[in-house]
């Protein structure tokens, strides 16, 4: 029971850190109609200078901040320089490109911070237990993931829906010439939502460093489930990133936590023991097959033209 | 093949070289290019592969890494169960890619665009973590391919010069065979299908199943490259299949020219070699290959094949 409880949240947990990822990318996506294989690296970026802020500083939370806004400005000028000219290209250029774009970053962290990994340490008030039900214990700071995940879920919600921005961001993603007519700053509106995708993407990196190590590389195998989910999402649709973000998060954490067991009532223990963590990783693709089989626009393809 | 062009010179002097390499290796005893060289050639046809789908065939397959796999572990497997003729192994391997493309081609070709690039993505990341649940052929440590593939004294895998040729010629044979597919009624129909496949589909033809087919074909032309990989490194292992392979591939095909016939080994040569000559000079290579493949894409278009045409022109 306790270790349900437990993967369930770490499942959750992971499902919204993931969706943080997903969401500026699906909103590069639908808007600018850009392919960036290099959102995985403004992960990785947001991890680095939150480790380095925070040791410079002494104090997570300022350090947090300071890699927020670093990444945000990081996403800017990358924007400016180099990804505002690739806009109405082919995919593939973009895939080349931003290709390009990892190899820089991967090779440009290991020159500045060295190849070895970074850690990041917890401030004391983040590591203690907190009580979530009677008699079951959850640490504070996965808690404290879980709470801002949704609070900056639905200020993206509510920002994108509700706000003057927000309008001319879904007026954007539907049409891009009519609203550029209508006397709207289009460069703007994109370099800002691409920052806001490089802020969200460096969010999730930061707050996934204290769990993992920070390292050169971290940000390419979240990338791809970032893809994953919004593929099955439906690109460009929010709301459809949070769910698919959601389910790959609990598929793949309760696949990992409980895949195991049911394969040694089936196998003998060494090779379920190999072949569980390949299989559990192997669920999210195949889910992902099966969407795109059965529904080739994804489960909640966002309304375009 | 009428004029004489800068791209035709160029093509026709970097084949010369291919040819002519064991030689100057012989010559000046630096064995060590010869090896690279097969390298090169094994993923220029890889390159070459990925070309008839995404340049002649316009489907963008972000997943072409998993037959360099397939073909590699059908070699490294059975070596290993003590089946070591290479006339066994190297028709395990293309029939094995084949099946593996048809089964996905099927399913991946219902998509397109983005989606097509993501789903067949997914199904290279399904092998590549099937390959590394596989305990009894070395899961994620890979497979140490003890002894070639045995062509009962027909060629010895084991020479360098002769393997390097055996490569050559292979890369040469599917050029041949993909400058056949592209000018045949096929190779029309489907890179009619590239321009416009609601048109197509209107005159009549089937244009899934033709898609399916050029798909299969250039998996199983990949597969071979594979079988040929495991055999010059001696060793396959999970990370062949990796995304970033498929990444690789993809910057070879465009480097050198998508939809031209020589450009991917172009790409494959100038790519390769780039990545020796910078981690030679600076272990901190990819900080310049990076911003280098964003320039070329920013402002070469075509490729290498598509400067060398615009130099012959200006």
């Amino acid at each position: 029971m306790l270790l349900v409880v437990e993967q369930f949240l770490n499942g959750l947990q992971f499902g919204l850190l993931l969706f943080l990822l997903a969401a500026g990318l699906t909103l590069v996506f639908g808007i600018m109609d850009l392919v960036n294989l290099a959102h995985g690296s403004l992960y990785m970026m947001g991890a680095y200078f939150a480790a380095t802020f925070a040791a410079w500083t002494g104090s997570f939370l300022l350090g947090a901040l300071m890699a927020l806004g670093a990444t945000l400005v990081l996403g800017i000028v990358l924007e400016m320089s180099a990804l505002r000219h690739l806009y109405g290209r082919d995919h593939l250029d973009h895939v080349l490109a931003t290709f390009g774009l990892i190899l820089f970053f991967n090779e440009a962290v290991r020159l500045i911070w060295g190849p070895a990994g970074l850690a990041l340490p917890l401030p004391a008030w983040l590591t203690v237990p907190v009580p979530i039900l009677p008699g079951i214990h959850y640490p504070a700071y996965r808690l404290a993931i879980i709470v801002v995940a949704l609070l900056v879920a639905l200020l993206l919600y509510l920002g994108v829906m509700r706000t003057r921005i927000g309008m001319l961001i879904r007026a954007g993603a539907s049409n891009r010439e009519m609203i550029g007519a209508l006397g709207i700053n289009i460069k703007l509106l994109y370099t800002l939502v691409f920052g806001l995708g490089a802020a969200l993407a460096g969010l999730a990196g930061l707050m996934q460093a204290p769990i993992l190590t920070v390292q050169i590389g971290m940000g390419e195998n979240i990338l791809i489930l970032a893809f994953v989910i919004i593929v099955i999402g439906g690109i460009g649709s929010i709301r459809g990133a949070f769910l698919a973000a959601i389910f790959v998060g609990m598929i793949d954490t309760l696949g990992r936590a409980f895949l195991p067991n049911l394969l040694r009532q089936v196998l003998s223990g060494a090779a379920a023991s190999t072949a569980a963590p390949a299989l559990s990783s192997m669920l999210i693709y195949l889910l992902m097959a099966i969407v795109l089989v059965v529904r080739p626009e994804g489960l909640f393809p966002a309304n375009r033209r | 093949m009428k004029s004489f062009t800068v791209s035709k010179a160029v093509t026709a002097l970097m084949l010369a070289g291919l040819v002519l390499l064991p030689l100057y290796s012989q010559l000046s005893g630096n064995i060590f290019i010869l090896t690279l060289f097969t390298r090169i050639i094994i993923l220029a046809l890889a390159a070459a592969s990925l070309n008839l789908i995404m340049g002649f065939g316009g489907m963008m397959s972000f997943g072409h890494a998993a037959y360099l796999g397939i073909g590699g572990y059908a070699v490294g497997m059975l070596a290993q169960e003590g089946v070591g003729s290479g006339f066994i192994q190297f028709p395990v391997a293309l029939a094995a890619s084949a099946l593996y493309a048809l089964v996905i081609g099927a399913l991946s070709l219902r998509t397109r665009g983005v989606y097509f690039i993501m789903i067949t993505l997914a199904f290279a990341q399904m092998a590549y973590y099937v390959a590394s649940g596989l305990a009894r052929y070395g899961g994620d440590d890979g497979l140490t391919v003890y002894k070639r593939s045995d062509f009962s004294g027909l060629i010895n895998l084991s020479n360098r010069t002769q393997f390097y040729y055996l490569c050559l010629a292979c890369l040469l044979g599917v050029i041949f065979l993909i400058w056949r597919i592209v000018n045949s009624r096929f190779g029309l129909v489907v890179q009619g299908l590239r321009s416009n496949e609601q048109r197509m589909q209107a005159i009549g033809f089937p244009a899934k199943r033709y898609k399916l087919v050029c798909f299969v074909i250039s998996g199983t032309m990949c597969g071979l490259a594979g079988a040929l990989l495991a055999n010059n490194t001696d060793f396959v292992s999970p990370a062949v299949m990796y995304w970033t392979r498929s990444g690789d591939l993809m910057v070879m095909v465009i480097l050198g020219g998508m939809g031209t016939l020589f450009g991917p080994i172009m790409g494959a040569v100038v790519f390769l070699l780039l990545e020796e000559f910078l981690s030679q000079i600076t272990e901190y290579w990819a900080l310049i290959m990076g911003p280098l493949l964003l320039l070329i894409v920013l402002f070469g278009r075509g490729g290498i094949m598509g400067l060398l045409g615009r130099a012959g022109r200006g």
